[in-house]
């Protein structure tokens, strides 16, 4: 290692150059391996611009993505808020592939950049290439590619069927987003060129069978399927939580383009859901890692204590929760939830108290090291918290429940931080986490077969939770643009009454 | 190891794509908001790139989602201070209907009934005369004095030779260098270590043969290759004509309230911001009259409380006057506009306006608008004398009685008259 005073007068100058950049990298990189064992892809740190974070905000992050107006929007949105100083952008941000980009504005000071390197380049990095969600849901190592044979093939569709064709069907994916994840099945893994070959080989085959005269009847072997449905009177014979997907492959009459289109979209929406299933933890280990391994190369004595001063003050607004009441508040600040709990899993381990023996007798005594890595990589946000959320925890913040029925004139307490009120409020703060309290349980239900080709949704109404009205009638016009036949919604209840229903 | 990159050098705007898009979506909205920036926010302003205030409506992105008002939730908050388990908290007045989204809604979108569009200068003119073309004759005037003037434009790889950029093409030709030499330089250095190796004579001597070739090959890279050359592009650009001058001409009589003055204030910024996207170079000479004419500064035009009886003609003697002494009509394109309550003294003055337009500014400018701030039906005397110009091509009248009318008045007077019968 070079000299520690060195790096010290490097890290204490307020303004960074590339050598520091490279410092910073070459020292969180071996603190992280050498002390925290974390395994990481490959890093590429880019120093960008506010205009260019404003363009990676957009693109929700990646490098590149199809053209699409909801992006402009986005941009537009973002950087007029940034303008009038409502929004402040962050300080990083890093795309889950291999290598792992990160972007650091470039108008942060040293000690943010040493930072963001030590929080991105080691937290995330090491949190994308080891949780488990992210290795069975994602491949790292082609979605940059495959992102650019998405936008090619839909600028190639622009040109030849028209812009505002396709902004139709991605309109109409984009609003389906949500229900294009496949929950159970992992998906096989993402490659731009067998995406390209498979393409190759549908449109040749297209070619071949093509003939004017034939064109509107079915095959012989969809005829035969369609014997075989017709037998068992209901298609599908399960229900199908992935509309994009049922929709992709059973729309009776929709052109390749648009089930290509539709398959791009459903294969970022599945790219993403592991970051909306693990934000806490990500955040969180993130912070965790940060905190660590500067508070490490101080200890080795590679900062100074003005850094420290620095550091300490950006730390905290990090991790700073506004209380309920507060006009700060905006929910749970993720940061702050998962650094505490992966703090509060150390601390167990090193030091644990009666009540965490009775609570998590598994971490007693264990290597502190080992247990964060455990958690880090086998859960997410919601089995997360039921798993580790202590009595503690819950106290340091004060967390409470609340209730809130609408058929109540009053909101009512259910829980607090006390010895009746943990296991609830553990209970509550993890269903809060779990999808299905966000996204509407929708699924398709059967397909006409016969004559209307009409496609029946159902909608499972949990906690007597209705669909907003509006929205629900702009998505289903959006379902039947895609489907191309009428399309039907019903919002039915446990006992199997419809509640609400929607037809286009 | 890890790579650094600098990528603040690459060029900006990837989003712009993207933005044009969502412009294009938005446009209809945009053109609405333009009247409506014209009548509420202060016009000036407006000629530096105006803030479009953009509904939300029409660019939202629905999804199948709750409906946060309905059904039983639960939610837990942070920084308890003062519950207790099973207590209850009276909802707030207007809660759980109609009140949103928020409260109870764990989804990470934040409400908005709008939000602003900033367009740039360039956008915000676009929208803004999109619609409106200078009178036909000025068109045709235009046309035949426009330049045009190069602009750099890149590189390009063919041209002339006196465009030759030595620079960028010495890059150029550094980077083939460098990328064909190591390749020589690799597939050398495997054959010598092959030839370490080799016992047999010869394939020894084959292997020499072989280096000895690559090394020439290596060594007499070409400097220059055409692929190499990079040329200074181009780009024809067309030049607005350079210079117009505007005639503010306003009756501050006593009858003139303020709602007259707001009114003609608005119109005279209209057409500056018109003149402006034709010409390089605007000057406007502010004429308040009353009793007096006398020229103005803005500050003045604008907001001087002074006031008197109402005399139009010299108001339009000093403008042929300072026209004749500063802006020569054979170099400057001249407009004129002239916003009054149409009351005048006597009628004789009103004649005598409309002899000085008819006989000496009509033919040396380029176009005069006439408005008139007054309710219809009345109509004044200076209404009644012009109302014989009316025939003239570059004169046009109209009356304007409220804020929100100096738009499609405006439109009005300055529309493509390409359907108009065209004599030429």
């Amino acid at each position: 290692m070079m000299d520690k005073e060195k790096f010290k007068e490097m890290f204490s100058s307020p303004n960074w150059d590339f050598e520091t950049i490279k410092a910073a990298d070459e020292l969180t990189s071996w603190v992280g391996k050498e002390y925290f064992k974390l395994d990481t892809y490959i890093n590429q740190i880019e120093i960008v611009t506010s205009e260019q974070m404003l363009d990676a905000y957009s693109l929700i992050g990646l490098p590149t993505s199809y053209p699409h107006w909801k992006f402009g929007k986005d941009f537009v949105i973002n950087q007029s808020s940034y303008k009038k100083g409502q929004m402040g952008l962050s300080y990083e941000m890093v795309i889950n592939s291999d290598p792992c980009i990160s972007y650091n504005m470039e108008n942060n000071s040293t000690c943010m950049m040493l930072l963001v390197i030590a929080h991105a380049c080691q937290g995330h990095n090491a949190f994308f290439k080891n949780n488990y969600m992210f290795k069975d849901w994602t491949s790292a190592d082609s979605i940059l590619d495959y992102m650019v044979f998405a936008r090619d093939y839909i600028m190639m569709c622009e040109e030849e069927y028209g812009d505002e064709e396709v902004e139709k069907v991605l309109d109409a994916c984009h609003s389906l987003m949500d229900h294009g994840v496949d929950k159970y099945k992992k998906p096989p893994k993402l490659s731009a060129e067998k995406e390209r070959e498979r393409l190759k080989r549908l449109t040749k085959a297209k070619k071949e069978n093509y003939n004017e005269l034939l064109r509107t009847l079915p095959t012989e072997d969809a005829l035969l399927k369609q014997e075989k449905y017709r037998k068992q009177k209901k298609y599908p014979l399960e229900p199908e939580e992935n509309l994009l997907y049922f929709i992709e492959k059973n729309a009776p009459t929709l052109p390749i383009w648009k089930r290509e289109i539709i398959r791009i979209v459903r294969k970022v929406a599945q790219y993403y859901y592991p970051q909306t299933m693990t934000k806490v933890m990500n955040e969180g280990f993130a912070t965790f890692m940060h905190y660590h391994i500067i508070n490490k190369l101080f200890d080795l004595g590679y900062l100074g204590d003005g850094f420290m001063l620095e550091f300490l003050k950006s730390h905290s607004g990090v991790i700073f929760q506004p209380d309920y009441n507060s006009k700060f508040f905006s929910g749970l600040n993720p940061y702050t939830l998962g650094f505490n709990i992966f703090m509060d899993i150390k601390r167990i381990c090193q030091d644990p108290t009666e009540e965490d023996k009775a609570w998590f007798p598994d971490l007693i005594g264990k290597d502190w090291l080992d247990e964060v890595h455990y958690a880090m990589e086998n859960f997410r946000d919601d089995s997360f918290i039921a798993q580790y959320l202590s009595p503690k925890v819950i106290r340091d913040m004060k967390l409470f429940g609340i209730f809130d029925d609408e058929d109540n004139e009053y909101y009512e307490i259910k829980a607090i931080h006390n010895e009746r009120g943990y296991r609830k409020i553990r209970e509550m703060l993890s269903n809060q986490y779990d999808r299905s309290n966000r996204v509407p349980d929708i699924q398709v239900d059967q397909v006409d077969l016969h004559k209307t080709s009409k496609l029946t949704l159902i909608h499972n109404i949990h906690d007597e939770k209705l669909l907003d009205e509006d929205e629900a009638d702009s998505t289903v016009r959006h379902v039947r643009h895609l489907w191309e036949f009428p399309v039907e919604l019903h919002s039915r209840n446990k006992a199997g009454i419809d509640e609400d229903f929607y037809e286009c | 190891m890890s790579n650094i990159i600098d990528r603040r050098k690459n060029t900006k705007g990837k989003s712009t794509n993207n933005r044009q898009k969502f412009l294009k979506r938005v446009e209809d909205q945009i053109k609405e908001a333009i009247p409506d920036i014209i009548s509420q926010e202060s016009i000036k302003d407006s000629s530096g790139g105006g803030k479009v205030k953009v509904p939300i409506k029409g660019i939202s992105e629905p999804n199948f989602r709750h409906d946060p008002r309905s059904g039983k939730k639960h939610y837990i908050r942070p920084g308890n201070d003062k519950f207790s388990e099973g207590d209850q908290i009276p909802k707030p007045e207007g809660e759980g209907k109609g009140s949103g989204k928020g409260k109870g809604s764990n989804s990470p979108e934040v409400t908005q009934d709008d939000f602003v569009v900033i367009l740039s200068r360039e956008e915000f003119l676009k929208y803004f005369f999109e619609d409106l073309e200078l009178p036909n004759m000025v068109k045709k005037y235009m046309e035949s004095t426009t330049t045009f003037k190069n602009h750099r434009a890149g590189y390009t790889k063919n041209s002339v030779p006196s465009r030759l950029n030595v620079k960028t093409s010495y890059q150029q030709s550094l980077a083939r260098q460098i990328s064909i030499g190591g390749v020589y330089a690799q597939k050398i250095k495997k054959l010598q270590e092959q030839l370490a190796h080799e016992k047999d004579e010869q394939v020894r001597l084959d292997l020499e043969t072989e280096i000895k070739r690559l090394v020439k090959l290596k060594d007499t890279i070409p400097f220059f290759e055409d692929v190499d050359l990079r040329y200074n592009n181009f780009e024809r650009v067309p030049q607005p004509a350079t210079s117009a001058v505007m005639f503010c001409i306003m009756d501050v009589s006593a009858s003139m309230g303020y709602h007259e003055k707001d009114i003609a204030k608005r119109f005279f910024t209209l057409l500056y911001i018109f003149l402006t996207k034709q010409y390089t170079n605007v000057d406007i000479v502010y004429i308040r009259h009353h009793t007096e004419s006398k020229e103005v500064d803005e500050e003045e035009f604008f907001n001087s409380r002074e006031s008197g009886g109402t005399v139009v003609a010299p108001s339009l003697k000093l403008m042929h006057k300072i026209m004749k002494e500063r802006y020569d009509p054979q170099v400057w394109n001249v407009y004129c506009c002239q916003a009054s309550d149409g009351d005048v003294w006597s009628n004789g003055d009103a004649v005598e306006c409309s002899q000085i337009l008819k006989n000496d500014v009509l033919t040396e400018i380029q176009y005069m608008a006439y408005i008139e701030i007054k309710n219809r039906g009345l109509e004044g005397y200076l209404w009644h004398a012009y109302k014989k110009l009316r025939k003239v091509e570059n004169f046009s009248m109209k009356n304007i009685n409220d804020v929100s009318q100096i738009w499609p008045v405006f439109k009005a007077l300055f529309k493509k008259k390409s359907l108009v019968n065209d004599d030429n």
